[in-house]
């Protein structure tokens, strides 16, 4: 062995670690909630629009899905500027990291509309709701208790993938995970802690969507297992 | 006695497939129409498109005081007079048998939800499931979850009443609490057209049987003298199959 | 000095493709050689097994994939071990294969009914005949469209090793950027390679599932 692990070092900057979690915790939650939205309106609008938007979406989201992600947040990073857009690091990871889990998440959406059976749509138009009561009371909650345990499992990896902007040096887990090392010489001790961080933050946000399940699902709860059933559904790592 | 339904030469095809043309039937206020016909035959169709559900390329339909023609984009005022049941019950599974019933009239007709739970309740006791109230579509028979959607229908108070083959996904055994309500609803009045494939049940509750065959209607009259006398031998045919 | 971007450096981004195919196709077969052995005894093995590989799938799947890369990277000069960063990149990618691959195909093998093993048992097939001649042949069947999509994550997650360094597409493409200062030209293309893999795989994979869907009927 060439030396003993010591952890005391790399927790002397616990500050540190505090505040890339935190930013962490800001990117990623800031991304799932601008990604879902954009997920749902692209399902919608994939699903309701006229052709042209549909095609529109569908070039989108394969676009996003297949590419990188990491190619994705220098292009908005790095490309940006060039066309007059000065747009923060941290601004520039939300939107890479939105737009490539709204990709996603409109082909989840999608899934979990096209599930809900045709007569059940045709009951709600005879009972005279108009086109988006019945996306309201009748398709939302079915919709998304179907597909629930795949778009827990891309918010996990969109969380997972924030560690991606250390890249352009947004100032989260990943990017103080260098700093620390650089500073203590400590390289695997400060990676074993940054792994225990994310996985403690992982296991955090699947309780809490295990929690919005339960109050949102009343009966059947899903648990958001870390099944990916369909990759072309969800995606995998960066 | 003016019709209440009125169908004047509505045509309907999927592309360059013909589902029927020309096809011109009327009801009365009250009355009891059974639509009877081999598969294929259109039945659905034209009974969808009595509420919009299918568009129509050609011709006209009078409900309630609606007009219906190829054109007509707003359907919603002609959907608050127009109930429908379908084949495959169609509740919705994530809401209570209460709020399956209330959902429209809450936000459709915006009853405040006392009033809208009291409609629950009177069209629960007339369809003989008020103890289900509460329950969730998926703990109820197949039976019991088509009166609920026959409920569902009659909470909007509509003036027509839509049924496509609303026993044909039931168990036999089950057949029969559905037919009666369907038969307490004739007696009381309820303009009813009906796509059935219980002879004996259109024979004795319809006024009217309407047989369709090949995208037309074949033949049509009175449903003791249509069943004991059929004019065409097609009909004949049917119904002896 | 600024170079513009231009046909030698599209050459330069096509080789550092290879690397990226390379990387990929090591990680997929040494991920897919692990789950193929470890997804099996997920399903079937004692309780102490079966539990320990739903850990190692819990806990990989929990971490994200740069922190593996460099965990792999600095945990293999711990252990003193000092091999090119090829190796760490594709110890890292193939750890974070095996571990979706186990998932996958997981799922494959419990989607087949219990009247299969049932049917096996009547035969008085032992359990390892069960699932060789039985259980496994079918999985294999449902497992290949999801696995060829599961190729368009490994291609993608391969990017992640430029971050230590490792010259493959994206890494590349970093480095062309800082030369020619054109991100729009260099990424665009980077992502046109990426895509031009990756799309074909995608395609497939929705061709086979949507085929298996048909016979179904
Ligand atoms: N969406 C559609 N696209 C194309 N053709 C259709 C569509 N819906 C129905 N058809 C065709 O229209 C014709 C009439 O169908 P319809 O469902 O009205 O028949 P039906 O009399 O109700 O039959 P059944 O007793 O089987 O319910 C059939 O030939 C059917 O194939
Ligand atoms: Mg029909």
């Amino acid at each position: 062995m060439a030396y003993e692990m010591q952890f005391q070092p790399v927790l002397n900057y616990a500050p540190d670690l505090i505040d890339g979690t935190v930013t962490t915790l800001v990117l990623a939650s800031q991304s799932i909630a601008l990604g879902v939205i954009l997920g749902g309106l692209g399902a919608i609008g994939r699903t309701e629009g006229p052709s042209w938007l549909s095609i529109a979406i569908s070039t989108y989201v394969e676009v996003f899905r297949n590419t990188p992600l990491l190619v994705q947040l220098f292009l908005v990073f790095f490309a940006l500027p060039m066309i007059g857009l000065q747009v923060p690091v941290m601004v520039a990871a939300v939107l890479a990291m939105a737009l490539n889990l709204g990709a996603y998440a409109t082909e989840i959406i999608r899934a979990g509309i096209v599930a809900i059976p045709k007569a059940q749509i045709e009951a709600g138009l005879s009972l005279g709701l108009s086109r988006f009561q019945i996306i309201r009371h009748i398709i939302f909650i079915p919709a998304l208790m179907i597909i629930y345990p795949a778009l827990t499992s891309q918010l996990t990896l969109t969380l997972l993938g924030t560690s991606i902007a250390s890249a352009i040096s947004a100032a989260e887990l990943s990017s103080a995970a260098s700093v620390i090392e650089s500073k203590t010489f400590r390289s695997l001790e400060t990676y074993i802690t940054i792994a225990l961080i994310y996985i403690s933050l992982t296991f955090m946000f699947r309780f809490l969507y295990w929690i919005i399940g339960k109050i949102l699902f009343h009966r059947k709860v899903v648990t958001s297992k870390n099944v990916v059933e369909d990759p072309l559904l969800t995606g995998a790592g960066a | 006695m003016s019709p209440i339904v009125e169908l004047k030469r509505i045509s309907k095809s999927y592309g360059a497939v013909k589902v029927f043309e020309g096809i011109s039937l009327s009801v009365k206020p009250g009355e009891v129409v059974a639509v009877i016909g081999r598969s294929g035959s259109g039945k659905s169709t034209m009974l969808r498109c009595i509420n919009g559900l299918e568009r129509i390329q050609g011709g006209e339909i009078h409900v309630a005081g609606h007009c219906i023609k190829p054109e007509t984009k707003n359907l919603q005022e002609l959907r608050l007079d127009v109930g429908m049941v379908f084949q495959s019950y169609a509740l919705f599974p994530h809401l209570t048998v209460r709020e399956n019933i209330t959902l429209a009239p809450r936000v459709v007709k915006k009853l405040r939800s006392e009033e809208a739970d009291a409609v629950a309740a009177s069209v629960l006791k007339s369809v003989g499931l008020i103890e289900k109230i509460d329950a969730y579509p998926d703990s109820l028979s197949g039976g019991q979850q088509q009166r609920v959607a026959i409920a569902r229908a009659l909470a909007m108070k509509p003036k027509v009443m839509l049924f496509d083959e609303v026993t044909s996904a039931l168990d036999p055994e089950l057949t029969g609490e559905v037919l009666k309500v369907m038969e307490e609803l004739a007696a009381a009045g309820m303009t009813m057209i009906l796509v059935t494939h219980e002879m004996r049940f259109a024979e004795n509750i319809a006024d009217t049987t309407v047989f369709m065959h090949k995208g037309k209607i074949w033949e049509e009259g009175a449903s003791n003298e249509l069943f004991t006398n059929p004019k065409t031998p097609e009909l004949r045919g049917f119904i002896q199959a | 000095m600024i170079q513009t971007f231009s046909w030698d450096h599209v050459i330069f981004l096509l080789r550092g493709a290879t690397w990226t195919l390379s990387l990929s196709i090591i990680s997929f077969l040494v991920g897919g050689a692990v789950a193929l052995l470890l997804a099996p005894l997920r399903v079937l093995g004692p309780s102490p097994v079966r539990a320990s590989i739903s850990g190692y799938v819990q806990i990989v799947q929990a971490t994200p994939l740069l922190i593996v890369v460099f965990l792999a990277f600095y945990g293999l000069s711990f252990l003193n071990i000092h091999l090119p960063p090829l190796f760490a990149a594709g110890i890292s990618l193939s750890i974070y294969s095996s571990a979706f691959l186990i998932e996958i195909w997981r799922g494959c093998i419990q989607a087949i009914g219990r009247p299969q093993w049932e049917a096996g048992d009547a035969l008085a097939l032992s359990l390892v005949q069960q699932l060789r001649y039985i259980i496994l042949p079918q999985a294999f069947r449902i497992a290949i469209p999801p696995t060829v999509g599961f190729m368009v994550q490994v291609v993608k997650n391969t990017s992640v090793v430029a971050l230590i360094g490792f010259v493959e597409l994206t890494r590349a493409g970093q480095l062309l950027n800082n030369i020619t200062f054109q991100p729009f030209a260099v990424f665009l293309t980077v992502a046109a390679i990426y895509f031009c893999v990756c799309f074909p795989l995608s395609l497939t994979s929705k061709y086979l599932s949507w085929r298996i869907n048909v016979a179904h009927r």
